[in-house]
């Protein structure tokens, strides 16, 4: 065992921390998971264990065997089989960039491409090579807007649209900082798609105001008059965007935004419980110096070739321990090659292919779930993408549990996180869902609501 | 190596340029010869700030290495050079001229006898 420590380094770490023993580090944990007792079986052969494990695995769901309609931030689109192929190749098949990267031109080639991908995705200046998921990139937002201020501005607006977990994220991230206030989304402020109150609140101590572009429940909001009051405040506006949207909505570059976040996992990554996903973070040119992580950049070596460099990597810690925002490097650069390879597959026009569908399937869906009695929009005037929300008739737990038995995920219950929306299930729909799909959701619904 | 007779210099390679109660301050030449080409300025202060000596102006970064620039003495921030943004390059040509960094209203003169006259800074460059 390496033990880099010392018995007297450790008693002295915990004094200068104040605490008396180790285990006094994990109080965060509730005390009963924190040494649990293994009631281990007797150890089983390599091919008991596959098939105990196996059995257990089948308690499981999965979306290739459930028509699923859930959606609520992670979506069930379909990856080409090449983004596994290439991406399980010895040469990529790793998530960090060398230590002297220029060696690995494959690498830094094909973080270049992201970015640039994620750029015009988005309509920003640059991209960095991506943060862990949609909910940490949206927390990264808000840090780098506290130093972008210097710490002077401390009012945060999240918006209560913004997924409710990469709310409770960014409150996760910021809990140490005792000087900022996270607001925007107490109930009062409500969800109404007119952004009233919630321009209400910007004033001069506010560093950013954040939105989700579709916001969390699919809809489509123009957020122009929202950017313009943001910037008359002098303060930043963040997207957290979903990007398969950006297929055919209007990048959030156009409209004003300072920094764009978002879930990669729709771009080429399988749903999986807890990831691995992708963040993405672009910005502009004027935050270029602020964001985390690194940018890759293309240029000519001695010999006039093409080649790839690390161009800036200005808030990384090993440049400036003390000036470094986060701690992030080249983080999800597996899942960032799959977004690559995804989007480089389907092309400009087979992406915008695959948003369409999505955006006319689910009105599709959508209209005929509304011509259902008892079944109606909940945003009835409201554009929206893949995504929507319909007020039922009964309670959604009862609902999505008469579905199961249809072998259909209904989708995400609202009423979890907006009592408001009690009774209100949140519905998606990708290009992976058929016609007939839709029309089997829909009598089933007829059978589950009108016997 | 440029060391003008007029200014002062601190022992972190800033200078100081004395005008009645107002200092404004810079870097020094042997301070950008040795970061060499510089790509980027970023301010720590804004202007009606309160400064001690010792405390940041701003950090600078070059093709080889990032520094801190620092007040050599304690004062009011009059006025920060906001045109070296984009005119960063400006900290390498002319870095006692259009180089400058700030200007402040010196609250502590005494601090100033702590400084170098040029001929003390240029032995105290050859040194190093």
């Amino acid at each position: 065992m390496f033990t880099p420590h010392t018995p007297q380094d450790v008693e002295a770490m915990l004094k200068a921390i104040g605490l008396s023993k180790i285990e006094d580090l994990f109080q965060e944990i509730p005390e009963q998971y924190r040494f649990p007792e293994l009631n281990l079986p007797p150890a089983l052969t390599e091919m008991e264990v596959n098939q105990d494990l196996e059995s257990i695995a089948h308690a499981n769901g999965n979306t290739s065997e459930l028509l699923s309609f859930l959606g609520a931030g992670a979506y069930d689109h379909y990856v080409p089989a090449a983004v596994d192929m290439l991406l399980r190749r010895g040469e990529f098949y790793t998530a960090y960039t060398p230590y002297q990267p220029e060696i690995s031109q494959g690498t830094l080639q094909s973080i270049f491409e992201y970015q640039s991908l994620i750029c015009s995705l988005t309509g920003m200046d640059v991209a960095n090579a991506s943060h862990y998921d949609g909910a940490t990139a949206a927390a990264e937002a808000v840090i780098l807007a506290y130093h972008h201020f210097r710490g002077k501005r401390t009012k945060f607006l999240v918006s209560r649209a913004v997924n409710p977990q990469y709310r409770q994220v960014i409150r996760t991230y910021m809990r140490g900082n005792s000087e900022i206030s996270i607001l925007g989304d107490d109930p009062d402020t409500g969800i109404d798609a007119s952004m009233e109150k919630l321009i209400a609140q910007i004033d001069a101590n506010t560093a950013l105001v954040m939105v989700q572009y579709p916001d969390f429940f699919g809809r489509i909001i123009d957020y122009k008059p929202l950017a313009e009051a943001v910037h008359a405040a002098g303060a930043l506006l963040a997207v957290s965007v979903n990007p398969t949207a950006l297929g055919i909505l209007t990048p959030p570059g156009e409209f004003g935004a300072d920094i764009v976040t978002g879930e990669g996992q729709p771009l080429g990554i399988p749903l999986s419980y807890g990831g691995p996903y992708l963040g993405i973070f672009a910005v502009t040119n004027e935050l270029l110096r602020k964001i985390s992580g690194r940018l890759i950049g293309q240029t000519v070596d001695a010999a006039g070739e093409l080649a790839y460099v690390m161009t800036l990597t200005a808030r990384e810690q090993h440049i400036r321990r003390e000036k470094a925002t986060s701690n992030i490097c080249t983080n999800q650069g597996l899942m960032a090659l799959a977004s690559t390879i995804y989007l480089s597959l389907l092309g400009k026009h087979g992406f915008e292919q695959v948003a369409n569908l999505c955006y006319q399937k689910a009105h599709y869906a959508a209209n005929q779930i509304d011509r259902i009695s008892g079944y109606d929009l909940a945003f009835p005037d409201i554009p929206f993408f893949h995504e929507f929300a319909i007020r039922c008739p009964m309670p959604v737990d009862h609902l999505l549990d008469h579905l199961r038995a249809y072998d259909i995920l209904g989708g995400y219950d609202l009423g979890k996180d907006y009592p408001e929306l009690e009774g209100c299930l949140l519905m998606a729909v990708t290009e992976k869902i058929h016609k007939d799909d839709i029309d089997l959701l829909h009598d089933a619904l007829l059978e589950v609501t009108h016997g | 190596m440029n060391f003008p007779k007029d200014l002062k210099y601190a022992k972190t390679d800033e200078w100081v340029k004395v005008e009645g109660e107002i200092a404004t301050i810079g870097i020094s030449d042997y301070a950008q010869s040795q970061l060499g080409d510089i790509v980027y300025f970023e301010f720590a202060v804004e202007p009606d700030e309160e400064v001690k000596a010792g405390q940041a102006v701003g950090s600078v970064d070059s093709a080889k290495a990032t520094a801190e620039v620092n007040f050599p003495v304690s004062g009011t921030v009059l006025e920060i050079n906001e045109n070296i943004t984009d005119d960063v390059e400006a900290l390498n040509q002319d870095p006692y001229g259009k180089g400058w960094l700030a200007k402040i209203k010196i609250s502590d003169p005494a601090e100033l006898a702590e400084l170098m006259d040029a001929e003390a800074y240029e032995a105290y460059c050859e040194s190093r």
